[in-house]
């Protein structure tokens, strides 16, 4: 590695690590709101992954290239338990039912003291590395551009479009929303894991409500025509704060001020380009 | 021979209401089978009743000789349904081609390894699948606006594309909602041409308040009238009807056109009701 990469790595490790990682919390909330459903989970998938994950480093003493892909187990299991009840709500009512799973969770972290309570769990060893969080960003999106361009892709857009109408073309919904339910769990589970790992500590207000709408923002900046545009959204809301370090108080208002200003101009996202299905 | 379609006692109940109300009906297979009746006789809730879009309060379907009554909509598709909407429910961001490849989504078969790898399963099923739908679109002419998104498409050619989405999987049943609504007379008569070639392949049942359309392409007609089944017969007999023009036209009128069928006065029957 050239001394130059080095010195900018090791100056900019936390950006590095945060921008792959919300890379992948970006693709997560893709993956169900490219079936049209709008489940917030994804902060709540994230807080399963990086607690169970932690737990396995901390005291059963695993290695992290066994913790890794275990650590989407249980947000993978959670995702199966809520994915009945949940699935049957839309929109709004599916947002809220999310959100609130995501509040109890915190509430568990906070009282059990296996969790750690609010102190959370500190100490973790440092073992997530840069490559491991890129590769795995690598491939989220090259298996999601590889699905969206397919026939699966398009029964997912016109999910998205009309329900009804995909269903009645033979669609199965139901089994598509599951689907894409699990893929975000793992997707999050894998991206709690791995940030766990970089920070060394994890604590149960890093997956309430504000990061879940965060993940959001994410997408709702990039666009969801592509999965390179939630990353593109997920890098730039990262990103800002950084360029902006004076303004580091009103952090959260220019959150808040992009993300209306991209619903106001850019209902398509930054990227608003449709995938392009090749008709052979 | 078993009915393609058999309704056996379906009924749909709205809290006071009881939109569809213990119909038997069975539609055999090959033809063209209309369910005709007046705003608000159930037809469009039978629809939905047999596409899985509502449950039934009672009664119990059968698709081939097989119980759909439970069946969620994709299942049934899968089995060979196919339909259209009253209103247009085509997928208006995606192009004309790309809505036909998503209806002849239950025909195929390539699972999400086979996808994700594009194996050569994946490849070929995805070639002839656009061959099908480029058929499709062909038959009911939209072949030259193959890539046109769906939103930029006219009225009529909307009705079209959803014509073709529904039949490009070549369903044994296919239900039209209101196919002719909105059309001029040329566009339905090149509707009626197109219902008439498919006899053979496909067994169509349709609603349609278009009664020279109705009468034309039909060779069975049920009358629905408050969710009860009034009346089924062939076309001539259901026009000559006194129960169907006094459900169209309320008992007074039917009365009246009676006496002057009687005193010698032409033309009466059901035409352009609704």
């Amino acid at each position: 590695m050239t001394p130059w990469l080095d010195d900018f790595l090791w100056t900019y490790q936390n950006l590095v690590h945060a921008l792959g990682i919300n890379g992948l919390l970006a693709l997560s909330m893709y993956v169900v709101l490219a079936v049209g459903q709008l489940s917030l989970g994804q902060a709540a998938f994230m807080g399963l992954g990086a607690y169970s994950s932690a737990l396995m480093t901390l005291k059963l003493k695993l290695p992290f290239l066994v913790v890794l892909p275990l650590s989407v187990v249980v947000p993978v299991a959670f995702a199966l338990a809520i994915g009945v009840p949940t699935l049957r709500l839309s929109g709004v009512y599916l947002a809220i039912a999310t959100i609130g799973l995501g509040e109890v969770l915190r509430a568990v972290y906070l009282n059990v003291d296996l969790f750690g309570g609010a102190l959370g769990l500190s100490g973790i060893p440092e073992r997530g590395e840069t490559w491991m969080i890129y590769g795995l960003l690598a491939l989220a999106v090259l298996a999601l551009w590889l699905v969206g361009r397919s026939g699966i892709g398009r029964a997912m857009e016109a999910m998205r479009e009309d329900e009804t109408a995909a269903q009645v073309m033979g669609v199965p919904v139901g089994r598509y929303k599951m689907g894409a339910l699990l893929a975000s769990a793992v997707l999050a589970g894998l991206a709690g894991c791995l940030s766990a790992h970089v920070s060394s500590f994890i604590g149960p207000n890093e997956y309430g409500f504000e990061p879940a709408v965060t993940i959001l923002s994410y997408v709702l900046l990039g666009g969801i025509g592509t999965p390179l545009a939630p990353v593109l959204g997920a890098w730039v809301l990262t990103l800002l704060p950084e360029l902006l370090r004076g303004f580091s108080d009103i952090r959260l208002v220019l959150n808040g001020v992009i993300i209306v200003l991209a619903v106001l101009f850019l209902p398509g996202g930054l990227l608003g380009l449709r995938m392009k299905r090749r008709a052979a | 021979m078993t009915p393609l379609l058999a309704l056996r006692g379906l009924t749909r109940r709205y809290s006071g209401l009881v939109a569809v109300d213990a119909v038997d009906l069975q539609v055999m297979q090959g033809g063209v089978h209309a369910v005709i009746g007046p705003n608000g006789a159930g037809k469009t809730t039978l629809f939905n009743l047999i596409s899985g879009l509502a449950p039934p309060s009672g009664g119990a379907i059968e698709l081939a000789g097989q119980d759909v009554t439970r069946l969620p909509p994709d299942r049934r598709a899968a089995l060979g349904l196919g339909r259209t909407f009253q209103n247009i429910r085509v997928f208006t961001g995606m192009t004309v081609l790309e809505n036909v490849l998503t209806g002849l989504h239950a025909r195929l078969g390539a699972g999400l390894v086979s996808t994700v790898l594009r194996l050569p399963r994946f490849r070929a099923e995805e070639r002839r699948a656009v061959a099908r739908a480029r058929a499709a679109l062909d038959l009911v002419g939209l072949a030259a606006k193959a890539e046109w998104r769906a939103g930029a498409l006219s009225y009529g050619d909307q009705r079209r594309l959803e014509i073709a989405r529904a039949m490009a999987p070549e369903p044994r049943l296919l239900l039209l909602d209101e196919p002719a609504a909105g059309m001029n007379p040329a566009e339905t008569e090149a509707l009626a041409t197109l219902v008439r070639s498919l006899r053979g392949s496909t067994t169509v049942l349709l609603v349609e308040h278009d009664m020279g359309f109705v009468m034309d392409i039909s060779d069975r007609v049920t009358v629905l009238n408050f969710g009860k089944l009034i009346f089924e017969g062939a076309p001539a007999q259901v026009r000559a009807e006194p129960a169907v023009i006094e459900a169209y036209l309320g008992h007074k009128v039917a009365a009246r056109l009676a006496a002057g069928a009687k005193s010698g006065v032409r033309g009466a029957g059901v035409r352009g009701a609704g």
